[in-house]
């Protein structure tokens, strides 16, 4: 089977064959990154360009390592560095690109919809490495395949999504991966901090922590974005680590073999205590390898692979 | 100078006329209504022209009580020139042009300024309306009697609400005091927080900053109750929600003196069309519900909403082609919105007379202009329509400097085919 896709924009327009497709042929490269030479020739002549316009080590990092095990030439251009400082244009720098002729472009942006400008703009694929609150596609893959690999399946699982739901494209990603593939996922935050109308997006909807947590199966905490609260929305760190902040206590209330998740970077004593982030539950670091496999995955898929 | 219009399916709500007529025009000014005026008669007094209107619609000249025009300052986007150009062929024979300019028009001089231009360069008679406080700041309210002695049609700080609610009602009163009309802009900054598009689940899954549409409401709220207690008027810009509309219903039930306007893209698109991410959907108010919608369109039925304006709005590619967070609000609509309100007519909503006082006679009225009517020595401010014909809207060939507009590639059918300003034919094209 084909991925029949130009790009990777969200999950919300994946269909469970394409997700299962992405999943199916990430664990299948897993093993090449525990080879002692962890490369293979599959994309040898390709181009990815990471075009990173907010700060990211994991997402750039992961996607730049996945092009390389693929033997595909990878060009990182960070926004800091890059003639967007001289005020260029998102179209002027696409089209500069363009020129250049990589095969896929990698890119994250602040504004929700950016790299909808890009994919409609050129003909290469455009993966979206997260695009404001909107989508983190590679993201929500990495922890649907870290959830597989973990529980065995992920059809009827009861997930808990914890934290600021609202500035949190994670959690739109996740939210539409998991419904398409049959779990039941709770979102919980501080009410401001929940989107309004987000109920209508086929979640249960929960503000108290612990009722949150009642019976889960899966338990994804969501980083506190500090940066992104720019208006003052609430009162302190300290009052909302009180509230929301997943620790020994609050996690007894989950299922016993409850999977522990994180996209990170974490705030340790913010949304999550250090013994559970390090603890037995914890599946933080699988992820970051997962992620590194899903990408690979992507990456074949969208240049033909089968 | 004289001109006999004939044939012409003449609607004028002022006079309750819908009937096949012929105008003679002197000197500029209506001279005659009649279902036969016999030509070789008329020549014995001199030479004329005419033109036969051939059974189309001919109504008084379209008033866009809400446009931008962003001279001075920001003539890349649109001049007075390019605007009522854009005016003339959109059917408008009068726009009034809101405050928001740089330097802002909060004084004699800017209002000055804009009379001249268009005096010299206009095509469409432009109404100023000045800035309603010193720099839109909504601090100091501007100089009323010396702004309306200069030439200026109402005030508003369009653009910017009037947050502080002891400026708006003495606003409201000095106003009141001059005959002059306040326009406002209904926003409660708190709770619109720069929400880029309408609170609700289109919003939640694109990951958009929200702007609820109790941002407008509780702004209309506080305009009524302050017109209320002041006894005096008060017109609501671009109304938008379905809260809006029964606010106004309300007022307007209990005898308050509040008129409102709404602008074709909220009874044509809704937060759907968002999805695209496309930037010339990016307004403010934002694109509202289905549900709004058929609000807007149940408050131009039935009375509650008085006017139809463009909010025409030019903004340059430098402002609309990037990032949707950095786009700048706004789109164009001189050139599309009798079109778009013509659906109104076809789906049944308002008749073409009921129609035709959203877009001339209301218009009028509520600004306190001449215009809006065919009666017997007026100016000859007319526009014929073609309510048949159909085009696809291709904004490369506006006569806008700005393109954006989003129904590009849409069918519409009807439109202006001539228009005519104190008797003179400024817009013809196939008639």
């Amino acid at each position: 089977m084909k991925l029949v896709r130009k790009d990777v924009l969200g999950i919300a327009d994946f269909s469970v064959e394409e997700i299962n497709l992405v999943l199916d042929i990430a664990g299948s490269f897993k093993e090449i990154s525990q080879r002692p030479i962890k490369k293979v020739p599959t994309l040898r002549g390709s181009t990815v360009i990471n075009l990173f316009y907010e700060p990211s080590t994991r997402t750039r990092t992961s996607f730049e390592i996945a092009a390389k095990r693929l033997s595909a030439d990878a060009i990182n251009i960070s926004a800091s560095t890059s003639s967007v400082v001289k005020g260029e244009t998102l179209m002027d720098t696409a089209k500069t690109l363009e020129s250049m002729n990589p095969d896929i472009i990698v890119m994250r942006h602040a504004c929700a919809g950016a790299p909808h400008i890009l994919a409609k703009l050129l003909k290469q694929s455009i993966i979206n490495a997260g695009d404001g609150a909107h989508e983190h596609p590679t993201q929500a893959l990495l922890d649907m395949l870290t959830i597989r690999d973990k529980m065995g399946y992920i059809r009827g699982l009861a997930v808990t999504i914890v934290g600021d739901i609202a500035h949190s494209r994670v959690a739109r990603s996740n939210i539409y991966g998991l419904a398409k593939m049959g779990a039941k996922v709770t979102v919980c935050g501080p009410a401001m901090l929940l989107p309004y109308g987000i109920g209508r997006m086929g979640v249960r909807v929960e503000t108290n922590m612990r009722k949150a947590l009642e019976r889960a199966d899966v338990i994804m905490m969501l980083r506190m974005q500090f940066e992104r609260q720019n208006k003052a929305t609430f009162p302190s760190l300290r009052e909302y680590a009180s509230q929301y902040c997943l620790n020994a206590d609050n996690i007894r209330l989950a299922k016993e073999d409850v999977l522990v998740m994180h996209p990170g970077p974490i705030n340790r004593g913010i949304e999550i205590a250090p013994d559970i982030a390090d603890g037995p539950h914890s599946a933080i670091l699988e992820q970051v390898s997962n992620g590194v496999a899903v990408r690979m995955a992507l990456l074949y898929l969208l240049a033909g692979g089968q | 100078m004289r001109l006999l219009l004939k044939g012409g399916r003449v609607i004028d709500p002022s006079q309750n006329i819908d009937d096949i007529l012929d105008i003679l025009i002197v000197n500029g000014k209506i001279s005659l209504i009649d279902n036969k005026i016999d030509i070789s008669e008329v020549k014995t007094r001199g030479s004329i022209d005419s033109v036969d209107i051939g059974g189309r619609i001919l109504v008084p000249g379209l008033i866009d009580m809400h446009t931008h025009l962003r001279e001075p300052g920001f003539e890349y986007k649109e001049t007075i020139e390019s605007g009522t150009k854009a005016a003339v062929a959109g059917g408008f024979t009068a726009i009034a042009c809101m405050a928001n300019t740089s330097p802002v028009n909060d004084n004699r001089s800017v209002t000055e300024f804009i009379l001249t231009q268009a005096a010299r360069t206009g095509r469409a008679r432009v109404y100023p309306i000045a800035a309603l406080t010193r720099n839109q700041e909504g601090k100091i309210l501007t100089e009323f009697a010396d702004l309306k002695d200069a030439g200026a049609t109402g005030f508003s700080d369009d653009g910017m609400p009037v947050t502080d609610s002891g400026i708006m009602r003495c606003a409201l009163e000095y106003a009141y005091s001059l005959d002059m009309p306040v326009i406002s802009h209904c926003e409660d900054l708190g709770l619109a927080r720069g929400g880029m598009m309408n609170e609700g689940l289109v919003c939640a899954e694109l990951g958009l900053t929200a702007s609820p549409d109790i941002a407008e409401e509780i702004m209309v709220l506080r305009d009524i109750i302050l017109a209320r207690y002041t006894h005096t008027r008060v017109h609501i810009a671009h109304v938008s929600t379905a809260g809006s509309v029964e606010a106004i219903r309300a007022a307007k039930a209990s005898g308050i003196a509040v008129t409102a306007e709404t602008a074709p893209h909220y009874f044509t698109l809704s937060e759907e069309a968002l999805r695209s991410f496309s930037t010339n959907l990016k307004v403010y108010p934002p694109l509202r519900s289905e549900r709004d919608l058929e609000a807007i369109k149940e408050g131009l039925a039935d009375g509650t909403i008085d006017a139809i304006a463009s909010d025409h709005a030019p903004h340059s590619s430098i402002e609309k082609e990037v990032e949707f967070d950095y786009a700048a609000t706004g789109l164009i609509g001189l050139e599309t919105s009798l079109s778009l309100s013509l659906r109104l007519v076809e789906e049944g909503i308002l008749s073409m007379s009921g129609l035709i006082k959203k877009m001339s006679t209301n218009p009028a009225d509520i600004l306190g202009v001449s215009g809006g009517s065919l009666r017997h020595g007026l100016p000859a401010d007319i526009t014929v329509i073609d309510p048949e014909v159909t085009w696809t809207v291709d904004a490369a060939r506006f006569h806008s400097k700005s393109r954006n507009c989003p129904y590009q590639g849409m069918q519409l059918r009807g439109r202006s085919v001539m228009t005519m300003v104190g008797g003179e034919i400024k817009y013809r094209s196939g008639l």
